[in-house]
């Protein structure tokens, strides 16, 4: 029995019916043709995903990172405190001194806030935070109870900009909205585009400007990207969000071209910004050497600059030779194992390719909260059948700025570029997974376990919720959303740390001691770990094959 | 870091930051992986029980479980009864606990849930069990959310029926699966029948052994927790944890309780000690032990004499640092909690009559920010505390000791005891390793002693 059948041979008939089309097993189509597969609907109560809620999305993802914002929770005080500084967006003041990071701000709602209002309560705060921080721009992102006994926190940021004269914008991501984190980042899009973006005219210095979208840091993975722009020549205008800050979020529309790294939390942008100021953006991935390559000559044709180009030839050249040997090496290591893939909307595509540099065969990816598009591939959307949930997430009406609308390439080239790179498109991961691997979207508890069991790969990369089930059951597992705190593991030299992290995950001496010696099989018994760094017969640890 | 706190205090009454406290439901959570074959529960959207699992493996680095009612905007607005229905079904189809243990959340007691009358409702097989406990995150702290689930716990399963013997129970309060393991400890060498509720070990601190188990072997079984109505006595650590479940069983069942600082020190563990013995004889060996840790207070003495210290975290832990601190010739300047609660600032302050200090600030309901601030005032040698603490150790370079909740940058906390005598030596160990290393680090070449 194939490992589909089996869990779906657990469920009762509405799990089944629930989860029946959310795992697939990849078949290359004709002509192309990608499977359908379900995905952006209801977790179903009781069973344990992996999701976090609307909140998370908006404040824990998008907003949380821009550093020089005050962010105040408004709300009861746990989800303020579980989102301060457990992300590892990682951000350093600018010139103004201003970083928040470090801080966690919330209203702590009471029990009095609950029955009488919090708008007050609110108010105060944002008062005491100007008082104390003084600070160019204040978020308010709103949790669950806030929305249902009406708090009308828009009117209190409005009337507070008013009154201080800063930045004030409220986000209204109380939890309970839309399936999952994939609503929180539509409404933070929402509110940027809004009120952030295009609200400064400072144009760029340089010659070719640009916008890094959908990177939040984590690991120090933005800055590493940055770094190899900047050696060819780019001017990086603004970050979203990792690092990022209002200042240059401001000025974003005055970039060329917009880099999408995450495609699931910050596609909105890309798109609200092409429609309003004809920006056009790129689908990048930054993850594995093959893709980074791919992604800065992408880039370079973009801008259609010899200087740029040959720029970009040199950066490549001087970066693989710096970690070719070492890349080299670790993938005599790593060569033939098999890993597992469950992160948020784009990582378990990315790193896809991170893995096949290495030699690591993908045979399970799938996402937390992802859509239909970032599986099968944009060019779905159109299908995507909305419901009360995605009704829900308000969807702007953007119109073009008369003043600050233009368009970089001409229409023939934009065609042109169309055919040969990810450009306002975006094919999504399952074209590019191997025949017979597994796409499982909202992957649960239950599934994970059958997962690992069924097809026992050698390392499974997903969170910390189910890090130390997949451990206990000797399968080695790195989280991929916080990089189980090492990083970067962009760019060249990330891709080297990441190489290295799995090397030493693979081979850690304990994965050979597990079963006591009494207890394992005499042939085994008195062998010492063997070059590979584990004995045979032991339960647990990778296998090497 | 934290370069944007002014030294100059803030008078703030509605903006909380960096908080010292988070929501009811992570305790109730962590209250319920107490018990064998449990499924803990949230009543609410699942961002909530994703960020209570998340922070509890993060500090315990092992798998919390938990499931959700993964409320939707439909079900805010029309009650969460057939969300918590289909998620029991569920939870035992897919997962088969033995119980499930629901704790509410913001979102389900602002719409006003009503999780007795769903539970009455509900159809549940005949082998299993639902029970509940309000945790409503805009009130009290995680770790009242811990004390309601374990009274929670009681109000369903203890047994006023129970048959009346010679067994006590204890209630071990917030503290790590190494802290139970050395209350068991103690208890075992009094030769004492006993039953530990919650009890954690096993379970968040599950051995490896190439095999996961959902439900390891670990947890208070249930009929233990039957059983707890027939004890003769309650023992209930830590005031803010175990008061109210001992107070709710003593109102169901009639079992007698004494509630107890949660035993951090000497005189706090001596006072444990000899209410379980309950005037019969202390073993030698208990003794024994308690004698190595004085003799380990007087050798320490000079490096902790008068030593300035700021401590914050969960009530019942704060207090017991503060006397142990005290204990050690130490001198506590900020006592703080984030748990609202004045009764933890009178007991504190107690603490420290009795030592004679009087110029130490205690405070509950309060936050690292103004820790921070009044520490940038009057500076101290040690901070002690969660993992939070260690930017105010970093921003002020401040020496700094990881006791409490949470601890999620260091590794091996959760399997050592803070309690008994032999934790108290931990703690010494701790204590006086920050210090010392402090010195090493600072001083002049020509004073780095091989001796100390």
């Amino acid at each position: 029995m194939d490992v589909k059948t089996e869990i779906l041979g657990k469920y009762n008939a509405k799990v089944f019916k629930s989860r029946r089309d959310h795992i697939l097993q990849v078949e290359a189509g004709e002509d192309g043709k990608v499977q359908e597969i379900a995905a952006n609907t209801r977790a179903i109560p009781g069973i344990m995903t992996n999701r976090g809620c609307c909140y998370a999305g908006c404040k824990g993802v998008v907003v949380g990172p821009i550093r020089d914002a005050v962010t105040i929770t408004h709300g009861p005080i746990g989800c303020g405190f579980y989102s301060w500084g457990t992300r590892r967006n990682k951000a350093r003041a600018g010139e103004d001194g201003k970083n928040f990071i470090q801080y966690c701000f919330s209203t702590d709602m009471q029990e009095s806030d609950i029955v009488f209002g919090g708008d007050k309560k609110l108010r105060q705060a944002i008062k005491e935070a100007v008082d104390i921080f003084h600070p160019k721009a204040i978020f308010i992102c709103s949790t669950c109870p806030v929305g249902l006994i009406g708090d009308d926190i828009h009117a209190v940021a409005a009337e507070a900009e008013k009154t201080y004269g800063i930045l004030c914008q409220a986000f209204s991501c109380e939890g309970y909205k839309g399936v999952s984190q994939s609503g929180g980042h539509h409404i933070a899009n929402n509110g940027l585009m809004k009120r952030v973006i295009g609200s400064s005219d400072q144009a760029p210095a340089g010659k070719h400007s640009l916008n890094l979208l959908g990177e939040y840091n984590i690991g120090g993975d933005g800055w590493e990207v940055e770094r190899l722009l900047a050696a060819i020549g780019y001017e990086v205008v603004s970050v979203f969000t990792g690092n990022g800050s209002v200042a240059d979020i401001a000025r974003s529309h005055k970039a060329d071209l917009n880099l999408v790294q995450c495609h699931r939390s910050i596609n909105y942008v890309a798109e609200m910004m092409k429609a309003a100021y004809g920006t056009s953006w790129l689908k990048v991935n930054f993850i594995g050497i093959e893709s980074v390559c791919q992604s800065l000559r992408d880039i370079a044709a973009f801008f259609d600059d010899p200087e740029i180009a040959r720029r970009t030839e040199e950066v490549i050249a001087a970066e693989l030779a710096d970690v070719a040997p070492e890349m080299e090496r670790l993938k005599e290591r790593l060569s033939g194992k098999t890993a597992a893939l469950f992160v948020g909307g784009s990582r378990s595509h990315h790193y896809q390719f991170l893995l096949r540099d290495l030699g690591v065969t993908t045979v399970l990816a799938g996402y937390e909260f992802a859509h239909r598009d970032d599986y099968e591939g944009r060019e779905v959307i159109p299908d995507i059948k909305e419901d009360a949930d995605s009704k829900n997430i308000e969807t702007l009406e953007i119109v073009q700025d008369p003043k600050r609308y233009r368009v970089f390439l001409s229409p023939e080239r934009y065609e042109e570029l169309r055919r040969t790179m990810e450009l306002e498109r975006y094919s999504g991961m399952i074209r590019d997974m191997p025949d017979g691997s597994y796409v499982v979207d909202d992957l649960n508890h239950f599934e994970t376990e059958m997962f690992a069991k069924a097809l026992k790969p050698d390392i499974f990369f997903s969170g910390i919720k189910d890090k130390y089930v997949l451990q206990k059951g000797g399968t080695l597992s790195r989280q991929l959303h916080s990089y189980d705190y090492s990083g970067p593991y962009a760019g060249f030299r990330g891709a080297v740390i990441f190489g290295r992290d799995l090397v030493m995950g693979c081979y850690a001496p304990a994965w050979s001691m597990v079963i006591p010696p009494w207890k394992a099989a005499p042939s085994s018994n008195q062998q010492p770990p063997d070059e590979k760094g584990r004995n045979e017969g032991t339960a647990g640890g990778p296998s090497d094959a | 870091m934290l370069d944007l706190t002014p030294k100059t205090l803030a008078d703030r009454k509605a903006l909380r930051i960096n908080p010292c406290k988070t929501c009811q439901p992570v305790g109730a959570l962590y209250a319920a992986l107490g018990v064998h074959r449990c499924m803990p529960h949230s009543h609410g959207s699942q961002g909530c029980v994703s960020y209570h699992r998340t922070f509890l493996t993060r500090h315990f680095k092992e798998p919390a479980i938990a499931a959700s009612s993964s409320f939707t905007e439909g079900a805010s607005v029309f009650g969460g009864g057939a969300n918590l229905r289909a998620a029991v079904k569920n939870i035992f189809d897919v997962y088969d606990p033995d119980i499930i243990a629901v704790h509410t959340t913001c979102l389900s007691e602002t719409i006003g849930d009503d999780l007795n009358a769903y539970i009455l409702e509900m159809d549940i097989p005949d082998d299993k069990l639902v029970v509940h406990a309000n945790t409503p995150s805009y009130v009290g702290s995680h770790v009242t959310g811990y004390a309601n689930m374990v009274a929670g716990f009681i109000r369903y399963l203890a047994d006023p029926r129970a048959p009346k013997g010679d067994r006590i129970a204890v209630f071990p309060g917030f503290v790590n699966p190494g802290d139970i393991r050395e209350l068991k400890h103690l208890l075992a060498r009094m030769g004492k029948d006993f039953i530990m509720f919650p009890d954690q070990c096993g379970v968040m601190d599950a051995p490896m052994k190439g095999v996961y188990e959902m439900y390891p072997d670990g947890g208070t079984p249930i009929d233990d927790v039957r059983a707890l109505g027939g004890c003769r006595h309650v023992y209930a650590l830590g005031h803010a944890a175990s008061e109210e479940p001992a107070d709710v069983l003593d109102k169901k069942c009639r079992v007698p309780n004494t509630v107890l600082p949660l035993p951090v020190g000497v005189a706090a563990t001596d006072a444990f000690v000899m209410a379980v013995a309950a005037g019969g004889a202390v073993p030698e060996d208990i003794e024994d032990e308690r004698g190595r840790l004085l003799d380990l207070m007087l050798d320490v003495n000079p490096h902790l004499h008068e030593r300035k210290l700021a401590i914050f975290g969960d009530p019942d832990t704060v207090a017991g640092l503060t006397a142990f601190a005290l204990e050690l010739g130490m001198h506590p300047k900020f006592v703080i909690t984030g748990t609202p609660g004045e009764a933890f600032v009178h007991r504190t302050e107690d603490i420290l009559a009795g030592y004679g200090v009087g110029d130490c600030t205690v405070k509950a309901a309060s936050d690292l920010f103004e820790l921070h601030q009044m520490v940038k005032n009057h500076p101290v040698d040690l901070l002690v505390g969660s993992s939070y603490g260690k930017q105010i150790a970093k921003a002020e370079d401040i020496p700094f000791v990881r006791l409490g909740f949470p601890i999620l940058d260091r590794y091996a906390h959760s399997y050592m005891p803070m309690v008994g005598y032999r934790g108290a030596m931990r703690i010494v160990e701790l204590l006086a390793g920050a210090i010392m290393d402090r010195y090493d680090r600072d001083c002049a070449d020509e004073d780095l002693e091989a001796v100390m």
